[in-house]
């Protein structure tokens, strides 16, 4: 709500240059209207009702009576086995899954920076994942793991690697790395994009010159490459850190969360907290917990790089 | 020695890539007895393409289908109604309104869902609009409007102001000028973002796990994910081929404005 107030405040203040800048300051007002309102009243407002919620015992009913309980939410969160259960699964889930898309992202960067045949096929195959409802990833996953009708138990048995079939996404050890996998398939273009055009950013002088100097290959990639892509590699890192720690639809359908809770992800936790169980209260404190901890991590994440950088 | 090798490192990211991709082809061609088989292999025996016409069979497909395509329309040409006159005054007159806008795409990056849709799904049920088409467009839209705004900008910043001020000159008057000047230059950009909107919504797929509680209102992601918990290995045939079915659309789109969103996610990610 204080966005609104500032808004009404600002276009008289800030056009002192001009008798028309006022008349501009209204017009980009009525012109701004149409799109302001529906975010504020459907997102804004919301956003901030939710913070307020965290602090309330607001239950699903549409009687309910809400009232205001102050931080004991945030005292039985500290002491849920259960979403410690989750944060713990969230946090391996989201670290692995943007290192692993990272990592793999890089390569295939380096690669179609190269001038190798065949690559036009992969710079259109790599943005297929991209396109794809999140919906559809996770059902054509479910067919590759799928323990009788799936292909990758055919494979690994044809290749000799497993005896038997494996029932991937039913496995209480092997659901997270399984999910994980995916987790790193759906997210790789976005990443490959952005590193592909942060490379092609990078200036050809410094390889020239690298390479007058003797340097190997590896050394220009440690020396030249790394460092120019710095700010590029930091800013993608930290969205798909967010974006992978708030995943929610591609595992609902890939495991619902099971099996007996391997790969419920702390989304998920919240969503039946609040949409099967009917605690809204409680669900809203932890998604405002989240946002501590997810701003935490990326302000130690971008400090600490940049600290590096100077 | 080393031109080799990054074939075969290209090889191999272009396997892990396809491979799902082939599966769900070679599954939404198979028979049903081939699917009960106990050796699944790569090439259907005998490819069929009634998978096909048994998903166009299946009411609830089709039905969740059309609904998910209303939404999707509407939302796109909501968000292009509401977002255009927006997206001009922000790119004409630089105001706190852009930067804050600009700003909202970056926080509700970092918002859990989870704090949006309870209050919202509060809202809706005051307003009657929970298992209802416009309640779940109307959140589409709420969520698409910032970055199609930021879209949006962009290709008004485009067009550049001295043809706007070369028409006053020439004594065309403020609509005139936008309607004969500005709109054809920006039509591309308006069919961009609308195709955009149109892909979001269309796969979209919690919102409306929220919003839409009754299974005679579900849009495709819905019915898709209910479509598989209930069956067996039998109708998984008919599944992989709604799911690729379902896929054309944002496939479509996304192949003619993919080289806008590549460009636009570069400045994103540069700036920030």
């Amino acid at each position: 709500m204080t966005l609104t107030a500032e808004r009404a405040r600002r276009p008289s203040t800030d056009r002192p240059r001009r008798g028309t800048k006022g008349r501009q300051g209204r017009e980009t007002l009525i012109l701004m209207l149409p799109a302001l309102v529906p975010v504020l009243v459907f997102s804004v407002g919301p956003l901030l009702y939710g913070i307020f919620l965290a602090f309330t015992d607001a239950r699903s009913g549409r009687n309910a009576v809400t009232s205001f309980v102050g931080l004991s939410n945030f005292g039985d969160l500290l002491t849920d086995g259960d979403f410690w259960a989750s944060f713990r699964i969230g946090l391996i889930w989201a670290v692995s899954v943007t290192v692993l898309q990272f990592l793999a992202s890089l390569g295939l960067a380096l690669l179609l920076n190269e001038n190798l045949r065949f690559r036009s096929f992969a710079r259109v195959l790599v943005l297929v994942p991209w396109a794809m409802p999140p919906v559809v990833i996770g059902l054509m996953w479910r067919l590759v793991y799928h323990p009788n009708a799936g292909i990758l138990n055919s494979v690994l048995q044809q290749l000799g690697v497993i005896g038997h079939n494996v029932d991937w996404l039913n496995d209480f050890s092997i659901a997270l790395p399984a999910i994980i996998v995916v987790g790193i398939w759906t997210g790789m273009p976005q990443t490959t994009v952005v590193l592909l055009a942060g490379l092609q950013t990078v200036p050809k002088e410094l390889y020239e010159a690298g390479h007058m100097d003797g340097a190997t290959t590896l050394r220009r990639f440690w020396s030249i490459t790394l460092p120019q892509l710095r700010p590029v590699i930091v800013t993608i890192t930290s969205l798909d850190f967010v974006w992978n720690i708030n995943q929610f639809g591609l595992v609902y359908v890939l495991t619902q969360g099971g099996p007996g809770g391997q790969t419920r992800l702390p989304m998920l936790f919240a969503y039946e907290e609040a949409f099967r169980y009917g605690f809204f209260g409680y669900a809203a404190t932890l998604g405002v917990a989240f946002v501590i901890v997810v701003l935490a991590v990326l302000g130690l994440y971008i400090g600490r790089q940049l600290r590096e950088a100077n | 020695m080393r031109r080799p090798l990054q074939y075969l490192a290209l090889l191999g990211y272009v396997i892990f890539l396809a491979f799902p991709l082939v599966w769900l082809l070679s599954t939404a061609l198979k028979t049903s007895q081939e699917m009960a088989s106990l050796t699944p292999t790569w090439i259907p025996r005998h490819p069929i393409l009634t998978n096909f016409t048994d998903a166009f069979a299946e009411q609830d497909l089709v039905g969740s289908a059309l609904r998910s395509l209303v939404v999707a329309v509407a939302s796109s040409v909501l968000t292009v109604v509401l977002a255009l006159p927006a997206a001009y005054a922000m790119a004409r007159h630089r105001s706190l309104v852009s930067r804050l806008a600009v700003g909202w795409v970056l926080v509700s990056q970092v918002f859990p869902f989870i704090l949006i849709i309870i209050p919202l799904f509060m809202v809706l049920r005051r307003l009657d609009l929970v298992n209802t088409l416009p309640g779940l467009t109307i959140v589409h839209v709420t969520f698409v409007l910032p970055f199609a705004l930021w879209m949006l900008q962009g290709y008004v910043r485009a067009v550049p102001r001295e043809l706007e001020e070369a028409a006053a000159v020439d004594g065309a008057g403020r609509v005139r000028s936008l309607v004969k000047v500005v709109a054809p230059l920006l039509a591309p950009g308006v069919v961009a973002t609308s195709l955009f909107a149109f892909i979001s919504s269309w796969n979209e797929f919690l919102f409306a796990l929220v919003v839409l509680k009754d299974p005679g209102v579900a849009t495709l992601p819905l019915t898709l994910v209910k479509f598989t918990g209930a069956e067996g290995v039998v109708r998984l045939g008919p599944l992989a081929a709604a799911s690729l079915l379902a896929t054309i659309p944002s496939l479509v789109f996304f192949a003619i404005i993919q080289r806008r969103l590549r460009s636009g996610l570069m400045t994103g990610a540069v700036k920030g």
